[in-house]
This record gives C-alpha cells, structure tokens and sequence, in this order.
C-alpha cells in the first residue's frame, strides 16, 4: 500500500541533530562563528614564511638530536624531574587515601562527604601552572614549588576516581566483614581495600606518567626539572639540544605507558 | 592448635612489604634530593610570604575587566579553531590506527601510533614555546600548539572507537556491494559518530583550560596578559586574570556536560 511513498524518498542515514531545522541553524551558526573567528586574527604571515624555515631546521635537528653538548643540563633536569614526580605522586596518593575514603558517598557521613568533595573541587579546579607560578612566588625557585604542585593536582586527580571505585565496589564484602563484627579500621582494611587495590596502583602509575609529562612545563615557570632545560634551549635557539629533550621525554612516556600496562596486568 | 586465617602465604606477604619498603626508601631519597636544591630559608617564610600576597591580590583591580575582553575571545578562537584543525587531521590518523581498517598493520599502523604518542607526551605549553621560536608570537602559534596536542588525544579516542564497532554491520554494507568509501561513510562512521562527537566536545572543554595559559609562553590569549601582570607585579590585575580563567573554565565544562549529555 505504501510502496510508492518509499520509493520517492531517498533514504538518508540518521541524522546527529534530529530536526532540521535546527540542524540548519547550527551549522549556519558555525559557519559564521569560523568566519568571525578567523577573520579576527591578525597574522604577520611575512614572519610566518620566515620561520618555516627555521621550523625547517628544527625538523632537521629532530633527525640529529645533540645529546651531548649539554648533557650534564639534560641529566640534572631529568633526574630532578623524575625525583620530583615520583617524590608528588607518593605525597599526593598518601594524602588522597583519607580524601577518597571520605568522599565516597557510601562510606562517609555527609559532613565529612561535603568537606572532602570539596577539597577535591579546589584541587581539580585550578591548572597545574597556575598553581605554580602562585607556589613559586610563595616558596621561590626549585623543585620544592614543583614538588607542592604536583602534589597538589595529584590529590585532586586521585582522590575523586578513588571515591569513584569506593563508590562502585560491592557492598556484599564490606558487608560481611562489618557483620563479623570488625572495627571501622579492619572494615577498610579487609572489606574495602582489597577490593580497590588494583585501580589504586593502575592508578598510581597513571599519575606518576601525567606528573612527569607536567613536570616538563612546570620548569617553564620556575618550578625546576627538565622544563628549565628546556626553556633555556628554545631561548637560545638551540634547536638540537631540544629536540634531544623532547625525544627523551617522548621514550620515557612510551616506556612508562609500556611498563604500566604490565604492571597493572600482573595486578590483576 | 587451631590455624590462623591469613589473606597471603608468608612468601607473598615478605615480597609486598619488601615493594612497600623500596617504595619508601626511594621516596625519603628523592625528598633528600629536593631538600639539598631546596633554599629552606624561603619555604619557612612561606606564611608570611602568601600573607602577604594575599594582601596584594585583594581587591582584584576591576576597571582592568574591560581589557580582558579581546584576549578572551582570542582565547576561545584559539581553543575553538584548534579542535576543529585537530579533529580534521586526527580522523584519518584514527582510520590508519585502528586494527580493523588500517591498510597495512606492518606499516601503516606504528607510524599512525608514533604520531599519536609524540602528539599525547609533549603538553601544549611545551608545543607553543617551539612553534612561539618558529612562527613568532600570536594566535596562530596558539592554535598550531592546541592543534597539535589534541591530535594525539582525538585519535586515540576515535580509534579505539573504530575497534569496538559491531562489524556485522560492515559486513552488510559490503555484501550490498559498497566501496571502501561507502563501507565507511554507512558501515562505520554512523556506529562512532557519538563517540565522535563526545570526543570533540570533551577535548574542547580541555583545551579552552589549556588555551588561559598559552599565554604565558607568548602564545597568544588571556595568558598573555597574565604574564604581563606578573611581570610587572601588578598583583590586583593578576588576581582578577585568575578569577575570569576560573569563571571561562567553569563555564566552558558546564557547556560541554550538557554537550555530551544531550548526544550520547
């Protein structure tokens, strides 16, 4: 009966935005937006056309990276980096076990839930360089203002997906050592714990990556490791040196990303 | 005498302390090392040194308001028209990436990973101080950075998208017939197309976050004028410049939660 009615519409893939006319809208919307957006930048393209022959040469130095001329500068950086990161995730994991616990809903009285929820707040709120430039101008240059940092940001990444696991585990476990009639503290330790141990040290190993991968911009500011390093050969236009650093930072990160999906498989 | 019940044999309980006790011993070495590059003189007088700049930042100097306004819309250019570059250049990488519609998983498939690993690892910042030496300072160098650092992350993302389709509907399309094009436009991009959009959104929201500081490098954006006000001490402007980032943030993660929330 209704044969001929679908023969003349042509059938088309559904659609993201169902209306059309407000998928119309939209894309008017951003076509415009791209216009105004684009047209408000002022580009010196004759500095442009300049430096894409030095960014010619910086691809060069990428294929000949010069690791030796400043490698006691490269090695200091690096080492205090990795000091440094290591040194922030163990703080920040040690103060964001009492955080987390207290900002799962399940586990915490709501006064005690609404404090930790919002420290968490805080910490996530405000980017790790801003919360450098303002701990550098407070404990002065070096890896301790690097150290408080990323601390700091640590505690709000960890703390809110720990809560997150504390909220989805299985109550019938806890459940069952509360009903032996366990302390609150043997509750956590036997009912809990085992139960998040493993995201805990995935997790663990995730942020010490993210805190040496932002330990090489934090140098930017002030806060000591191999972003001074690096600061200081892009300001001396030496690009060799650099893109020695980056590709170092590059192996590291493939390593640690390597070596943590090793670890966290043997954890489970 | 009646057993004891333990969680561990004794043998894997000595290897975890012994992991706990390395993990310590490492960490109480690192502290050393950061204490001895560490003027104590200053972080004791921490206290007295954040009085003291808490003093200076209030009131927020709020006649400089009016100023923000350019490099805020610069910085929404920047964090807007890197995205959109980025997610144009990372779906094809994603397509070469993923296992099931790489042309060659010999070839194709690492250069496609390195991409995305070199993109992930080097943070924004980072990107704009080269491209800030390279094209000069200014918005392009900021979105040529944003662009550059959301590669790797929009590709990943897509790619493991890509790898969890139901292939049965590629199946069909290719049993109809279809071209490889065809395969993708009907077989696949209508199964990724929310993940598609959820990413595009997300990744938006980060780099609207990532773009306030571009700045500070001479990228381009409201960082700039942060830079500026640090340099010159100007305390008020910079307490204000943190209170407009912090407002531009918020409101830039509500807007892609009610995004992602409408679509997905």
């Amino acid at each position: 009966m209704s044969g001929p009615e679908f023969v003349a519409t042509r059938w088309r893939p559904p659609s993201l935005i169902e209306s059309r006319s407000s998928r119309w809208f939209i894309g008017i919307a951003v076509a415009l937006y791209l216009v105004v957006a684009a047209s408000s930048i002022d580009v010196n393209w004759t500095r442009v056309a300049e430096g894409i022959a030095r960014g010619g040469s910086f691809f060069i130095a990428f294929t000949n990276p010069d690791f030796t001329t400043h490698s006691r500068d490269i090695f200091s950086g690096l080492y205090e980096s990795l000091t440094m990161s290591f040194a922030a995730t163990f703080i920040g994991v040690l103060i964001s076990i009492p955080v987390g616990l207290g900002a799962a809903r399940n586990i915490a009285i709501k006064p005690v839930y609404y404090f930790c929820r919002t420290i968490i707040t805080v910490a996530r709120s405000l980017q790790e360089i801003i919360l450098a430039i303002i701990f550098v101008a407070m404990f002065g240059f070096g890896p301790f203002a690097g150290l408080v940092t990323l601390s700091f940001a640590t505690v709000g990444f960890f703390a809110k997906l720990l809560a997150e696991d504390i909220e989805a585990m299985d109550p019938v476990q806890a459940e069952g050592i509360k009903a032996t009639g366990a302390s609150w503290l043997q509750w956590i330790n036997y009912g809990v714990q085992p139960q998040v141990m493993p995201r805990v040290i995935g997790l663990s190993l995730y942020r010490l990556d993210i805190n040496f991968r932002e330990s090489a911009v934090i140098g930017i500011v002030g806060g000591g490791g191999i972003g001074a390093t690096l600061n200081t050969a892009f300001d001396r236009y030496e690009f060799d040196t650099a893109a020695a650093i980056l590709i170092i930072i590059i192996l590291i990160v493939m390593v640690a990303e390597y070596s943590s999906g090793f670890v966290r498989q043997a954890v489970k | 005498m009646q057993p004891i019940w333990q969680r561990r044999t004794r043998g894997s309980d000595l290897v975890i302390w012994l992991g706990y006790l390395l993990g310590i011993a490492l960490f109480i070495f690192c502290m050393q090392m950061i204490s001895v590059n560490t003027e104590w003189f200053f972080v004791l007088d921490a206290p007295r040194v954040a009085a003291d700049l808490a003093d200076r930042m209030t009131p927020p100097r709020w006649e400089y308001g009016q100023e923000l306004f350019r490099p805020l819309w610069d910085t929404l250019n920047i964090a807007t028209l890197g995205t959109v570059f980025a997610v144009i250049i990372a779906t094809p990488i994603a397509f070469l990436a993923a296992r099931n519609t790489t042309p060659s998983r010999r070839f194709v498939r690492p250069i496609a990973l390195l991409i995305i690993v070199s993109s992930r690892s080097i943070n924004s910042l980072i990107w704009g101080l080269l491209l800030v030496t390279i094209i000069g300072p200014g918005v392009l160098a900021g979105i040529c950075a944003i662009t550059l650092r959301s590669i790797g992350f929009v590709a990943k993302l897509i790619y493991e998208a890509i790898e969890e389709i139901d292939e049965s509907q590629v199946e069909a399309i290719e049993a109809t017939g279809g071209s490889a094009a065809q395969v993708i436009s009907y077989g696949i991009w209508p199964q990724i197309l929310p993940a598609f959009a959820g990413v595009t959104v997300f990744r938006w929201d980060i780099n609207i976050r990532e773009s306030t500081v571009l700045g500070l490098v001479g990228a381009g954006g409201i960082g700039l004028q942060l830079q500026a006000s640090i340099n010159i001490v100007a305390w008020q402007q910079v307490s204000l410049i943190l209170l407009v980032i912090l407002a531009t943030v918020v409101v830039s993660e509500w807007i892609s939660a009610r995004v992602r929330h409408a679509i997905i």
